[in-house]
């Protein structure tokens, strides 16, 4: 018997927290303007000082003004996408769930492309249409899990084959429809139709969208892992959990909002960025165990880890021009969903 | 044979009785109608019976005779239409689900795993309900989950993996993880199922004696009449949502009366055991 200790916990989140602070720095390192390592410490020290203003302009401005805050929307969509997957997953009990999948994604996109349309009409002040777009892209998550749980039930139980050929189907239709807004609406900025469907990080924000996206994140993931050992029980089954101490219904709606929440937030920066919560949860399983008190961070770290690796192939590999990081994350993500496919029928 | 003498007690004899009771199944009755508005698809009539501490009860009876119904009842997963369920005086269907898994812990009929967990993390599953939602096992879980797995005897399982045991083995953890839980009240839902002769013997002996050593009052749902009658103080035996009657297994294991619950013939003798034994007759 080992069980799990806070110390151990700490221990594999560090290790994690060192592949991602490597991560960052060759993220930084690579793209269109090579810089070199040298200077990219040197001016991470002026910064931890304080003294900025030493950095040379041109130089600081593609590092510190580019890719530190693509690296850092990189970080919370990752993280925000593979924590919601891991949840989606204990949810749904189907280890093939992830927003993608299940079209939550897509939901999500044309929850944030309807408040893009909207916009214009609802005379509201800056600071709150700037949190119509996350808003509607949470309530488009919700109500697309909503219907994808429903279409998955069979007798009352939810059927693993029926619940992600459910979520297929919505994906492809609200897909179709994001497509149809797409080519009829032209008012308001709706980012263009690749930046919805396949997902991608060049968007720059605002500083306090930053802000919210972090502070969004740590909340709603908190929530969550407020619920971690009844997820694990919840896996077991709703009512031997329940046998077992767990109050189901209001786990279920903690992480019910929690989750699309978290979806709404990745994808109103971003797009759908497809499989990140189904890939990153499986290798952190395998690496770490299935309890959720050690999934919930790594999956957090390994979607961070992996979203900023991803966003770094997409920016360099056909450099000057670049792929929008969702094709990366699924030409990676779709072969190793056939695979677990495969080898869960087998 | 519908009015047996132990179950027709007036409410005042209920409550009386009830006093050393831990277990008080009062007047139980409950419906089950896929829609409201029909007539009920199920219903269970008012059942009653008493159970002490360190009392093992059996409920028998044929197929879809409300004996999965009465056990759900009683384990507070659903709420009664009319009568009550103590435990140790309080309403288990009112008892919050964490409570509830402090007082009374359910081994159901098949136990389903998506990510197969080692057999000591299984067991540790049923300190839930002690510790704060967001923890880290103390030592104390981790010394009552070796003993609940040393008490079924499957101590030398703990590093296994739970996809990786056999039938009987598993059905010993899971009851290692009610175990665990160190309930008042111990409900099995046909735990014998799947397994050989062997394991179910070695089942039910290991509940009478956890019954004596824990003094854990357990109801156990089960189709096997002859281990019920070796290994049970009472019997509850249902037919069609009745309860037709309530006693020692002496008294409810007569001929006529489990033949026509049973709908077969057969005959009941005395085994070695002074215990009732059943044979079922082929020839019809």
């Amino acid at each position: 018997m080992r069980p799990l200790t806070l110390r151990r916990l700490f221990l594999q989140c560090f290790i994690l927290v060192v592949i991602l602070f490597v991560v960052v720095v060759i993220a930084l390192k690579f793209g269109a303007v090579p810089v070199s390592l040298y200077a990219l410490g040197r001016d991470l020290l002026r910064v931890l000082f304080g003294h900025s203003s030493q950095i040379s302009s041109d130089y600081g401005l593609i590092v510190w003004n580019i890719r530190l805050p693509r690296i850092l929307l990189a970080i919370l969509v990752g993280a925000s996408l593979s924590v919601a997957g891991t949840s989606f997953q204990a949810l749904l009990r189907n280890p093939l769930a992830d927003p993608y999948v299940l079209g939550v994604s897509s939901g999500a996109a044309l929850g944030a492309i309807l408040a893009l349309i909207a916009e214009p009409y609802l005379a509201l002040s800056p600071a709150l249409s700037a949190l119509l777009t996350p808003l509607g892209a949470f309530l488009g998550a919700a109500a697309t899990i909503a219907a994808v749980y429903i279409l998955g039930r069979r007798e009352g139980q939810i059927d693993s084959a029926t619940l992600l050929l459910g979520g297929v189907i919505t994906a492809s239709f609200l897909s179709a429809i994001i497509t149809f807004l797409m080519s009829t609406v032209t008012s308001g900025n709706t980012r263009g139709m690749a930046f919805w469907l396949m997902g991608n990080l060049s968007t720059s924000f605002q500083k306090s969208v930053y802000w919210f996206l972090g502070i969004g994140f740590f909340v709603a993931a908190g929530a969550i892992y407020t619920t971690a050992t009844d997820l694990n029980l919840l896996l077991a089954g709703e009512k031997e959990a329940m046998h077992l101490g767990v109050d189901v219904p209001r786990v279920r709606l903690v992480v019910y909002i929690a989750a699309s929440f978290l979806t709404g937030l990745a994808v109103s920066v971003s797009g759908a960025v497809g499989y990140v919560g189904l890939i990153v949860p499986h290798v952190m399983r395998l690496m770490f165990g299935s309890d959720h008190r050690t999934l919930l961070p790594t999956a957090a770290l390994g979607g961070a880890i992996a979203v900023v690796f991803a966003d770094t192939l997409a920016r360099t590999i056909v450099a000057p021009t670049e792929l929008a990081v969702g094709a990366v994350t699924a030409i990676v993500g779709a072969p190793l969903f056939i695979y677990l496919l495969r080898r869960r029928l087998a | 044979m519908s009015g047996g003498p132990a179950f027709a007690r007036n409410p005042g004899e209920a409550s009386r009785s009830s006093a050393d009771a831990r277990l008080s199944v009062e007047q139980v009755s409950y419906a089950y109608s896929a829609n409201p508005s029909q007539a009920p698809l199920f219903t269970l009539e008012a059942t009653s019976f008493q159970a002490k501490p360190g009392e093992v009860v059996a409920i028998l009876g044929p197929n879809a005779s409300g004996k999965s119904t009465l056990l759900k009842l009683i384990a507070g997963a659903l709420a009664p239409l009319s009568g009550r369920i103590l435990l140790n005086g309080f309403v288990t269907h009112s008892l919050t689900p964490r409570t509830r898994a402090q007082r009374i812990a359910v081994v159901q009929q098949e136990s389903l795993l998506l990510f197969p967990s080692r057999v000591w993390e299984f067991v540790l599953q049923g300190r839930h309900a002690h510790g704060r939602s967001l923890r880290f096992e103390s030592d104390d879980d981790i010394i009552i989950a070796k003993n609940a797995l040393a008490q079924v005897g499957a101590a030398d399982l703990s590093d296994r993996s739970m996809d990786q045991i056999s039938g009987g083995e598993k059905q010993r953890v899971i009851l290692a993880r009610a175990l665990a839980q160190q309930p008042l009240l111990l409900l099995l839902d046909e735990p014998t199922l799947h397994l050989d002769i062997a394991a179910q013997v070695d089942l039910l002996h290991t509940l009478r004696r956890l019954a004596a050593e824990n003094r854990y009052t357990v109801v156990v749902v089960t189709h096997e009449l002859n281990l019920a009658a070796e290994y049970t103080d009472q019997v509850v035996l249902m037919q069609r949502g009745r309860c037709l009657r309530v006693g020692p297994p002496s008294s409810i294991y007569q001929r006529e009366l489990l033949e026509q619950v049973f709908q077969t013939p057969l005959t009941v003798e005395l085994g070695p055991s002074g215990r009732p034994r059943v044979t079922v007759l082929s020839e019809r």
